[in-house]
């Protein structure tokens, strides 16, 4: 048999589609820990970016934070919560409880980067005749400076989304469930079917995750943002170098 | 959960020669993932039409998981090899580099590069005398993201055998042995590499580029936006 039809065969057996380690209950854990994890990181770094991105204020405390996450490797930032956690909850702080903390360790620096250089980045005169109307700051930040950099938000939050849910099958490696068991089972059993497998689902679901996200993108970005007759929507257009991720 | 010192002790040998495998392996990545997308990128500032087709090849590669990439060679160039181990490492700096390379090109202002030509500069001398300095910045900017994320997934290469991982060595080895001290062995000074690399490189990049002092954090372009 070659490596495509033991992958088929693999995918289309019965047997792999149900029981305690069938396809959808893995799937099924690996998109609970992604959600959990990106919507914690979505409430942690969202606030955060929009205050420094508003105020402007300790904004190289939170780059720097950022970058350190960004510098902190998946893998040691596991292994170490592991012990601790699973000290706490011996079920899941073993299961879920270090994957969720890693992939928000993960997540936080491109949400909060994306938010603050986006809010930071609209046009101050745009801002000053929204002040010059009346509008509180609530108001300001609200009204005009999230629909304004809400494209480069929206960037920061998929990006978060598919290093998340691709990063999620680390925890596999430490007795984790999820998609990247196949995976870590498949390589120490020599099983290519179940290696390849494994590689597909976990392909297309994070395939999958970046195209969803990415139309999500699209569809609350304003259409006026994409014309080039506004100037002031300029400034939060891409012209930067992308590519602050981490996979892995 | 007491740390067993007398064992990091008598290790020590081992510590530091996981950490030059770990340097080697992140070095032999970096290096050939630029001088790959080095040519890319050039060949995509040439020729406009071939950049959307590459970044989107170069997308797709990142966007599969490091662990999905290494397992899926295992079969193809076999466990315990360095190609399984390096071949997913340089696809994973592709886009990086290739995205900072390109914006760092694109960042060069029209009217220099009509200076160079008025002055009677052939493509070659321009490319390598202008645009590559005036580049520099978000070039650097690239070959920090690259270094610090692939220090990350060296780790992982651990999963392809004991001969393999750098600092992930300890990592998996404490991870079938229960064995704690070993596993902060292992991630304590693989953090500790990644923050330092990423200093370091800060450190490089201002000391290149002087005069590219930011004056708003925002501004910084080693701070980089994603999928805008």
């Amino acid at each position: 048999m070659n490596l495509v039809e033991e992958t088929a065969a693999w995918l289309l057996d019965a047997g792999h589609w149900s029981g305690s380690d069938g396809i959808p209950l893995r799937l099924g854990e690996h998109l609970v820990v992604s959600f959990a994890a990106l919507l914690l990181t979505v409430a942690i770094a969202l606030p955060i970016g929009l205050v420094v991105g508003h105020t402007r204020r300790g904004a190289a405390v939170a780059v720097n934070l950022a970058n350190l996450g960004r510098a902190l490797p998946t893998l040691a930032v596991i292994t170490i919560v592991l012990p601790l956690t699973s000290a706490i909850d011996p079920q899941l702080g073993f299961k879920f409880y270090p994957t969720i903390i890693a992939l928000i360790v993960l997540g936080i620096p491109p949400i909060l980067v994306n938010t603050y250089v986006g809010i930071s980045g609209v046009d101050a005169d745009l801002v000053e005749s929204a002040r010059g109307m009346g509008l509180t700051e609530r108001q300001v930040l609200r009204r005009v400076e999230i629909p304004v950099a809400i494209p480069v938000l929206a960037g920061g939050i998929r990006s978060a989304a598919v290093q998340i849910v691709a990063t999620a099958t680390l925890g596999a490696i430490f007795g984790g469930g999820g998609l990247g068991r196949y995976l870590v089972e498949g390589i120490a059993q020599n099983d290519n079917g179940k290696i390849f497998g494994g590689v597909t689902l976990v392909a297309i679901l994070c395939l999958l995750t970046e195209g969803a996200f990415a139309l999500i993108q699209r569809r609350v970005t304003s259409p006026g943002l994409t014309q080039p007759r506004f100037g002031w929507s300029s400034r939060v257009q891409p012209g930067r170098p992308g590519g602050a991720e981490f996979s892995g | 959960m007491t740390i067993d010192w007398a064992w990091v002790g008598d290790h020590l040998d081992e510590l530091a020669f996981r950490t030059l495998q770990h340097l080697y392996l992140t070095a032999i990545a970096v290096i050939v993932g630029f001088a790959i997308s080095f040519v890319l990128a050039v060949w995509s500032i040439r020729r406009r039409a071939v950049y959307p087709p590459i970044a989107a090849l170069a997308g797709i590669l990142y966007t599969i998981p490091s662990l999905a990439l290494f397992a899926a060679l295992v079969p193809v160039t076999g466990l315990r090899s360095i190609v399984t181990a390096e071949f997913p490492l340089v696809a994973y700096t592709l886009l990086i580099f290739l995205r900072n390379i390109v914006s760092g090109f694109d960042a060069v202002p029209g009217e220099v590069l009509e200076a160079a030509d008025g002055m009677g500069y052939t493509s070659r001398r321009r490319l390598w005398s202008v645009e590559l300095p005036l580049a520099i910045p978000l070039v650097i900017a690239g070959i920090r993201l690259a270094t610090v994320s692939t220090i990350g997934l060296v780790t992982i290469t651990g999963i392809l055998g004991d001969s393999l991982g750098g600092l992930g060595f300890f990592i998996f080895e404490a991870y079938r042995r229960s064995f704690l001290t070993e596993t902060l062995m292992g991630a304590v000074p693989l953090m500790v590499l990644a923050v330092i690399a990423d200093v370091v490189l800060v450190r490089v990049q201002r000391r290149l580029t002087p005069w590219n002092r930011p004056a708003r954090p925002s501004d910084d372009p080693t701070i980089a936006t994603v999928g805008a």
